[in-house]
């Protein structure tokens, strides 16, 4: 689905009334009126009704303010409430997703249906190639009886005239890991205990009715605290917002960030390390080893390919290293990480090593709400450049090419095939289970999550071709910068 | 009249600044490989820094799009397409 559309719109909005009122210091007060705002009585509804779209937008916010809707026991609470025990909140809390029961429409079971536009043809192809038997003509039209059909799709793939349609449930569909499911009452419902984070039924329900829990407040509240709070910004950022990284450097500055680290910088330690690493394995005879750093993938193969696990690098993502340098130099700090990603949230949480996470969409809200404008911010100066492969991380393949090269500077006998696997959809990760069976084209599994890498990550808002040529262009005027630059090694 | 109908006069603006790029500006960029070739030679298609639409509300939502004199608020493709259609029958 696109990525802007109404569902969009109305998230984005939110997060900036929230980040607004909590900035200015007036959400308890001010939140119970939001719902009323956005569904004025004299505009027409989206749902049913305006009290229907009222009480969704209740539910977005409760997930804004960071909380698990499934655990929600008294209806009647109001907003306000719900903010007062998040203002108070001292921790951040797994899972990192919820779902609005209210907001889900409960989609019929995924499903063929031959519509009007079947002409009962003589040759009747559908009933010839039904394995079946579960069509019948009724009334000069051919009908699919709903308690034979298995769903193979043979009948719409030879309908002559594109008369048989599938009528999916777009988040079961987009779920590779089959982690959805219907409630008894027909909602949907997610199992976290085979949820990978992935974030894509996120992006495909056209209700929104999958939403992330925020952690906006608790990053707002660090901000106004007295600890200084250091912001970990993922490389895939370079090509999300308008204007250049050093601006962006600047805007989380005004924003309230005492430090802003690259956490490229972190990945300039997992190149060395997962070269070596594999160099190590390669000498004691392993055949393959798999990258590390995309959490979606890591935590796919704990819960569904354990056996792959002991191929998986032990060497620790881009985040964590960048949070270990930040925490040695800085120990009192609170870190924030900033990334397109939802399983980044559950990896901090997991880790302990990362307090808060923001995505792309609610790091904008915090800008908007403060009205900082990028594009108008006087770039800063980027002192500690991390390398160029480093930067590059966020697009796909360029994480193996970056090991490989580093292997090549270790051990140039050894030879590196890198074998991409590009986006966790149901056949990619059915090819992650043959893996250890039958042994990848390469020796340097590189695995993303999101096809295109983490420019296409779930949280993003720029296109992903886009963001990846500005991360490009970035990149090859940044090196220009490190030529006059080299010689100071000090963290921006 | 002829060369009038040649020329790149067509001005599409799009607002840059971090509110229009959070609702969704960037995807707006991707108008030129829509229109046929004889509107898209047409366009002279601009980003601009934030052109202070979006305080107060009054002129509507972002993202906001110029298409010559005339502003479009929430600006979608469609929306955009439309008016430059418009612009280029006058």
């Amino acid at each position: 689905m696109l990525y802007n559309n109404t569902a969009t719109h109305i998230r984005r909005e939110l997060l900036v009334k929230v980040a607004s009122m909590a900035f200015r210091g007036t959400l308890t007060k001010e939140i119970d009126r939001i719902p009323f705002e956005m569904i004025p009585k004299e505009k027409p509804s989206i749902r049913c009704c305006i009290h229907h779209d009222r009480v969704v937008i209740k539910y977005r916010l409760m997930a804004m303010l960071g909380f698990a809707l499934e655990k929600e026991s008294d209806e009647l609470r109001p907003l306000s409430s719900y903010a007062e025990e998040a203002l108070d909140r001292v921790q951040v809390e797994d899972p990192v997703l919820t779902v609005i029961d209210e907001a889900c429409s409960a989609c019929v079971q995924s499903h063929y249906f031959v519509t009007n536009a079947c002409r009962g043809c003589v040759a009747r192809p559908c009933v010839w190639n039904c394995p079946k038997k579960a069509i019948q003509m009724i009334h000069g039209q051919a009908r699919i009886d709903a308690s034979l059909c298995v769903n193979c799709g043979l009948c719409q793939k030879v309908c002559p005239y594109h008369a048989i349609v599938k009528v999916p449930i777009p988040c079961e569909e987009a779920c590779p890991v089959g982690a959805i499911s219907k409630s008894p009452q027909g909602k949907e419902q997610i199992d976290f205990s085979q949820c990978i984070y992935c974030g894509k039924c996120m992006n495909e329900c056209p209700f929104g009715a999958i939403v992330e829990r925020s952690q906006i407040l608790d990053v707002i509240r660090a901000l106004q605290s007295n600890k200084p709070v250091i912001a970990l910004v993922a490389p895939a950022m370079v090509g999300q917002f308008p204007g250049e990284y050093p601006q962006l450097v600047s805007a989380l500055r005004a924003l309230g960030f005492h430090q802003v680290y690259e956490v490229a910088h972190g990945a300039d330690e997992t190149i060395v390390r997962e070269a070596k690493e594999l160099v190590e394995r390669i000498h004691s005879g392993e055949t393959f080893m798999t990258t590390s750093c995309c959490p979606a993938y890591t935590r796919c193969v704990g819960i569904h390919v354990p056996e792959l696990k002991p191929y998986i690098s032990t060497t620790k993502s881009p985040m964590l290293y960048a949070a270990e340098k930040a925490r040695q130099e800085n120990s009192e700090s609170l870190l924030v990480f900033i990334g397109p990603c939802v399983a980044k949230k559950g990896e901090a949480l997991q880790s302990g090593m990362v307090d808060y996470v923001l995505n792309t969409e609610e790091l904008g809200a915090l800008l908007v709400a403060k009205e900082i404008d990028i594009p108008h911010c006087e770039p800063a100066l980027i002192l500690n450049t991390p390398s160029a492969c480093a930067r590059a991380f966020p697009i796909v393949g360029n994480v193996s090419q970056a090991v490989g090269k580093k292997v090549r500077e270790l051990a140039a006998e050894l030879e590196v095939k890198p074998f991409v696997v590009d986006g966790m959809d149901r056949q990619n990760i059915k090819l992650l289970r043959q893996m250890v069976k039958t042994k990848p084209e390469g020796n340097l599994v590189e695995v993303m999550a999101c096809q295109g890498g983490c420019v296409a990550g779930p949280a993003v808002i720029n296109k992903p071709v886009a963001a990846a040529k500005k991360i490009e262009d970035w990149i090859r005027k940044g090196t220009l910068q490190i030529k006059e630059t080299e010689p100071v090694k000090v963290h921006s | 009249m002829e060369l009038l109908k040649n020329a790149r006069n067509i001005h599409v603006v799009i607002c840059s600044g971090t509110t229009c790029y959070l609702m969704g500006a960037s995807e707006l960029f991707g108008i030129e490989k829509v229109l046929e070739e004889s509107l898209a030679s047409r366009i002279n298609l601009e980003g601009s820094p934030c052109m202070n639409l979006c305080k107060g509300g009054s002129y509507g939502k972002a993202p906001f799009v110029k298409v010559n004199d005339t502003l479009i608020s929430t600006a979608t493709i469609p929306k955009v397409v439309e008016e430059i259609r418009r612009q280029a029958s006058l």
